[in-house]
């Protein structure tokens, strides 16, 4: 076993600066994971709200939102504006992504796991975690001071595509809105780096005894291969936003071609090339959507085998699809640009490398729905969510397909059908597994359980909501419903999609409510809920022997790893689980026995 | 609740492919819910595409929706009495299972490369073999569509060319070429019906080309977000027969000349 930090994080004192070190710039992997767990899910909130915002405009254009729009939109009228739209798309996303998803996934959870599941007692470097954590901070207080500046809030897409985004007369949103937008995803993107380069070491350097690479839940080899492509990709994104700052700034121009006459101006510079701002973008922002899945089929796959009472099915084909996924995931990023003005032969290459990508994810599908065959499944309501991931994932997964293939890309591209396809990939894939895992995971942070039929009413009506929400935005993108429009119902080719919009309004406002009673499960829980031993589901996996919640340390023994984390139903034990720590059968009083 | 569990999730394909079905089948109040009339020559194309990539998936859609369903189904907990089957893989079947979609997924990429080279590479030709010149000049500005036509001789940028704003007519059967840009930011110029997309780039000159095949008024939509006004950023394109074009033509022309002529 390496030799490493010792955690020094002990709340013993009880004075105020005790309980600052342990509970706010805490040290510990754990408390860390919370703090993430906690923010992003406040996050969740507001990107959410975003997001009825757009519906709402999107089914009942121009007339008055009921409560809020007066208190919103006083000069309006109680309407939303045409800039107060594009400013609601693209921080709806930028929210759910950077504030969200990525650190709920590798933050949140990457940070409470990977020292508990691997056996290490934390993370290699205690303070760089924490600082993960607090360069976060900047970020939150960056774009969220940018709904408050002129034009309140960015609104060049949270693709931010040059000129739009670059010069500042382009649009409402354009001014210092921009200038904070790119500030706060720059944080994001340090603490990020902090985080992954922290999980790469930890997970490399610090597993128990015993703890072999193909010993490793498929929950850490996903982090580990997201870990990489965080180190890899974001230097691309950091630098792409300093380039974009500076041509905002500095008047340089990276991004703005010659002879630009943006709303009757001038800018100054020139010889630039609005492609290069999207190929660096892309070269970034597609691995980031494997960063954004990635751990999801990790955490889906433990909660598949675990209540399947089975061995997930293909192991190893599940590791190397993983670092499939993350090879190709480098080399697919101009499928993003085929409509661009890319030159259409680049446009073939990526056309192959892209539909490639959608076989080590099948292959995955295959394998989940191995791991269900001939199992003892358990309809708890963290399998409801693992198996709703897989149900989704294969809508989301295919739908890729349509726009991996050039020429129908042509007519699809840019229109409602990818909207779908990457909400069946994120939120009804990502975000669905994100609530499984912490159904299934809650017990161990907290030490109680919450409420299983709360959480099965709370799986029932997302899930029916979000299909109701996100199906139907295929049958408009295969009519040609344009994304991103305030408006769509002028143009003669929509203007009877109305009443579809306003069905998927409603569901999305439902969807949004049934949150509520998550909310107050995850919140009641915390203090009422039942509480629970050290493995209430039954799981094999390490963090499973240690105390819940974990004290500072982790584990009050030394965990040493005697096979996969996924024997379930063997021949070898009575019970129906096999965990990694329990000795072989023959080797049984001649080991040191953990206690468990 | 391990039946409802397993019934819900074959509502997926079940719904799934429904929704569709009823959308394509154009039953109210589905009318006119999937893609829209297709009024080129290419489009036909793209569209039997479209459809056969959605058999394609439709089929494993079904298929593994299927095999979920009836998993959940059979090995419930709460009815299963047999012994979980104590199984880590299949090498056979990984094989299958990856040489198999790999080979389907290669043969739609190189199905692709024809009609995608057809749309955005090879420029069409006169039976000359000489590359068809662009009939007129679209210019995407902050919220509109400047057309400029190539006046009598053929060449745009010169003192006897026509202009428009967000109204483009094209002759009907015989093919287009447009030459696309910008002034200020991103734009894309979208023709539903026409099934061409192209994205206009400041900086950049870019030709998109199509034949069209019926008379008639049709959208012109901006699918890249151009800033507040986007959504306003609207023009029409109207198809009509070579005599009909050629008077609208010299009607536009006649009626330019007089306003220039006035304003001297």
């Amino acid at each position: 076993m390496s030799s490493h930090e010792q955690s020094i994080d002990h709340a013993s004192g009880g004075s105020f600066w005790d309980f600052v070190s342990t509970y706010v710039f805490s040290r510990d992997h754990k408390i860390i994971g919370i703090q993430f767990l906690f923010s992003t899910l406040l996050w969740f909130v507001v990107g959410g709200l975003l997001a009825l915002g757009i519906r709402w405009q999107l089914a009942w254009p121009w007339s008055d939102m009921p409560v809020i729009g007066r208190m919103l939109f006083s000069g309006e009228g109680g309407q939303i504006s045409p800039e107060f739209y594009t400013m609601l798309f693209t921080m709806h996303a930028t929210v759910m992504i950077f504030f969200v998803i990525i650190p709920i996934l590798a933050g949140a959870f990457g940070n409470f796991l990977i020292p508990l599941m691997i056996g290490a007692d934390d993370m290699a470097f205690p303070t760089l975690n924490m600082l993960s954590y607090w360069f976060m901070w900047p970020a939150f207080i960056c774009i969220g001071s940018s709904f408050f500046s002129p034009g309140n809030g960015a609104a060049s897409g949270w693709t931010s595509y040059p000129p739009l985004s670059a010069v500042p007369e382009a649009a409402p949103g354009s001014h210092q809105a921009q200038t904070l937008w790119l500030l706060g995803v720059t944080f994001v993107g340090v603490s990020s780096m902090m985080g992954s380069v922290n999980y790469l070491t930890t997970i490399i350097q610090m597993r128990a005894p015993g703890m072999t690479m193909f010993r490793l839940p498929l929950t850490i080899w996903a982090m580990f291969i997201t870990a990489v492509l965080q180190a890899f990709a974001l230097p691309v994104l950091t630098a792409a936003g300093f380039m974009q700052l500076f041509d905002r700034i500095l008047g340089t121009g990276f991004f703005l071609p010659e002879g630009l006459v943006v709303n009757n101006s001038l800018p100054a510079s020139g010889g630039g090339q609005p492609l290069l701002w999207q190929h660096l973008f892309w070269f970034y922002s597609h691995p980031a959507v494997y960063i954004m899945i990635l751990p999801a089929m990790g955490m889906v796959s433990d909660i598949l085998a675990c209540f399947s009472r089975k061995p997930i099915f293909g192991y190893k084909p599940m590791v190397y699809s993983i670092s499939g996924i993350a090879g190709l995931g480098f080399i697919v990023w101009g499928h993003h640009m085929f409509l661009s003005g890319m030159n259409p032969v680049l446009g073939m290459t990526f056309m192959v490398a892209t539909m490639l990508i959608a076989l080590p994810s099948a292959v995955k599908v295959f394998n989940w729905l191995g791991t269900l065959w001939g199992g003892n499944i358990q309809f708890t309501t963290p399998m409801l969510f693992a198996i709703s991931f897989v149900s989704m994932f294969i809508i989301g997964g295919l739908s890729g397909i349509f726009m991996a293939a050039t020429p129908v890309d042509i007519f699809i591209h840019d229109t409602y059908f990818i909207v779908a396809h990457f909400h069946y990939v994120l939120f009804a894939g990502t975000a669905m597994a994100v609530f499984g895992a912490i159904y299934f995971w809650f017990p161990k942070m907290f030490g109680r359980m919450m409420n299983e039929n709360w959480g099965k009413l709370h799986f029932f009506l997302t899930f029916i909501f979000l299909n109701g929400t996100f199906y139907t935005m295929h049958i408009l993108g295969a009519v040609g419903f344009p994304r991103r429009l305030a408006d769509p119902y002028h143009y003669e080719t929509f203007r009877h999609l109305m009443p579809m919009n306003q069905f998927m309004t409603i569901c999305a406002i439902c969807m949004v409510a049934s949150q509520i009673i998550f909310a107050v499960n995850f919140i009641s829980s915390i203090f009422v809920g039942k509480k629970v031993g050290r493995n209430p589901w039954g799981a094999n996996t390490l963090e499973w022997s240690a105390p819940s919640p974990p004290g500072h340390g982790n584990f009050d023994f030394q965990p040493i790893v005697y096979r996969g984390p996924y024997e379930y139903g063997s021949p070898e034990v009575d019970t129906d689980f096999y965990p990694q720590i329990q000795p072989p059968p023959a080797q049984k009083g001649t080991d040191l026995a953990p206690a468990t | 609740m391990g039946r409802f569990w397993s019934l819900l999730f074959l509502l997926v394909p079940v719904l799934g492919v429904g929704s569709f079905a009823w959308a394509v089948a154009d039953i109210w109040p589905m009318r006119n819910h999937w893609l829209p009339e297709d009024i080129s020559v290419h489009g036909v194309v793209i569209d039997s595409l479209f459809n056969f990539i959605m058999y394609l998936t439709g089929v494993i859609f079904i298929a593994t929706g299927l095999a979920l369903f009836l998993f959940l189904w059979k090995y419930d907990a709460a009815r299963n009495t047999k012994p979980v089957s104590f199984v880590h893989g299949n090498h056979v079947l990984e094989i299958v299972w990856s040489v198999l979609p790999a080979a389907i997924l290669l043969f739609i990429a190189l199905y692709q490369m024809e009609p995608w080279s057809a749309s955005k590479l090879v420029r069409p030709t006169s039976p000359g073999g000489d590359i068809i010149p662009p009939i007129a000049e679209v210019t995407g500005r902050q919220f509109e569509w400047r057309i400029r036509y190539a006046g009598e001789d053929g060449q745009i940028g010169t003192p006897d060319d026509l202009f428009t704003v967000n109204d483009l007519h094209v002759p009907k059967d015989e093919p287009i070429v447009l030459a696309i840009k910008s002034r200020d930011v991103l734009h894309s110029f979208f023709l539903p019906n026409l099934r061409v997309k192209q994205d206009v780039v400041p900086g950049m000159k870019q030709y998109v080309w199509f034949t069209a095949t019926k008379n008639g008024a049709y959208d012109i939509v901006c699918a890249e977000l151009c800033g507040w006004g986007h959504y306003k950023m609207k023009g029409r394109i109207t198809v009509q027969d070579r005599e009909d074009y050629d008077r609208w033509f010299e009607q536009q022309q006649a009626e330019q000349n007089l306003t220039e002529l006035a304003s001297r």
